[in-house]
């Protein structure tokens, strides 16, 4: 399907934005709203957004289709991994406290390593499924 | 001024659902429920949930309408008038939401800051949780660190949906080649 010049290009210059919002919300989740779930969809959003306007199969060059879907069960595995390292290293299962030198750092690092496993986990899925109905409708 | 906002978008949200319910175009019902989502998330940012919010934009309104657009890729985008008579399901309806109601009755009032979910775990987590976690957003600490299990768990549960998904899609699909195949080479024969 052929789309308007203004269309693709509009996309284009919208793509690196969108992915920079959505590493914003991930990344400022701590100080503003947001957090790995809102940066995942929007994530997602971007792959599919893209899929729309320049076809899927431009899409799965960017984002394969084997990765998306090995990357959904890898964000779980990394959420429990921050789980059973907290438990390797003496404390409670998801205790992040000796994780680095003194808690509260620890607690930061495993705030952030949890969520990157929720944002790898929603942006693969969502996109996943995507891939999914599309490949049905042909 | 903000019980304006509030009557403004109640309304509006009452008004996109009676549009829903009567609508027999499956793509205006889409479109409709992407529009309930932005409303809804408008609601929250009035109520101070910007998290939510958020969440219910980029979901609800997003991904959302894109993966119901995609259903209708798949089936006919007309809802046929259904054979059965509604009575029973309105019935069901019915009461299911005239239960709903009655029990707000029972909620504590609106904003009470003495209520059990305000006094319980709360107040240690907002007075706790920058020193112990060193994130400034409350929010996130309860999410990812005091309520990680909760976290967990909800991972979890989109990995599992998303993993069912997938199988129902694809597994129908490569049955139905499988048939196709079949069907080909019983020409052939």
């Amino acid at each position: 399907m052929k789309f308007d010049l203004i269309l693709r290009i509009g996309t284009k210059l919208l793509l690196p934005f969108i992915l920079l919002f959505a590493l914003y919300v991930q990344f400022h989740g701590e100080f503003g709203p947001g957090g790995g779930f809102q940066a995942g969809v929007i994530t997602a959003g971007m792959v599919i957004l893209y899929a729309i306007v320049f076809g899927v199969k431009a899409a799965k060059r960017i984002a394969p289709q084997a990765l998306v879907e090995r990357m959904v069960p890898l964000g779980v595995l990394i959420f429990v991994a921050t789980g059973v390292a907290g438990l390797a290293l003496g404390s409670n299962f998801l205790d992040y406290s000796r994780l680095a030198a003194d808690p509260p750092h620890g607690h930061l690092l495993g705030i952030f390593a949890v969520e990157l496993g929720v944002l790898v986990t929603v942006a693969a899925t969502m996109t996943a499924i995507f891939y999914a109905f599309v490949e049905r409708g042909r | 001024m903000e019980s304006l906002i509030n009557i403004v978008l109640l309304t509006l949200l009452a008004v996109v659902t009676v549009g829903i319910v009567f609508q027999r175009n499956l793509f205006a019902v889409v479109v409709l429920a992407g529009i309930y989502s932005f409303l809804m998330a408008s609601v929250l940012i009035v109520l101070d949930a910007v998290d939510v919010a958020m969440t219910e934009a980029s979901v609800g309104a997003g991904v959302s309408t894109v993966l119901l657009l995609g259903t209708l890729h798949l089936v006919k985008s007309i809802e046929y008038p259904s054979r059965r008579s509604a009575l029973v399901p309105m019935l069901v309806a019915g009461a299911t939401g005239a239960a709903l109601v009655w029990a707000t009755f029972g909620l504590s009032p609106f904003g009470a800051a003495d209520t059990p979910i305000h006094t319980h775990v709360a107040p240690k987590y907002l007075a706790d949780s920058v020193r112990e976690t060193h994130v400034p957003n409350v929010v996130t600490s309860t999410l990812a660190d005091y309520r990680g299990y909760d976290t967990l768990g909800e991972t979890t549960v989109i990995f599992t949906a998303g993993i069912g998904v997938l199988l129902l899609l694809k597994g129908r699909r490569r049955r139905n080649q499988a048939g196709g195949e079949r069907r080909k080479m019983g020409t052939t024969a």
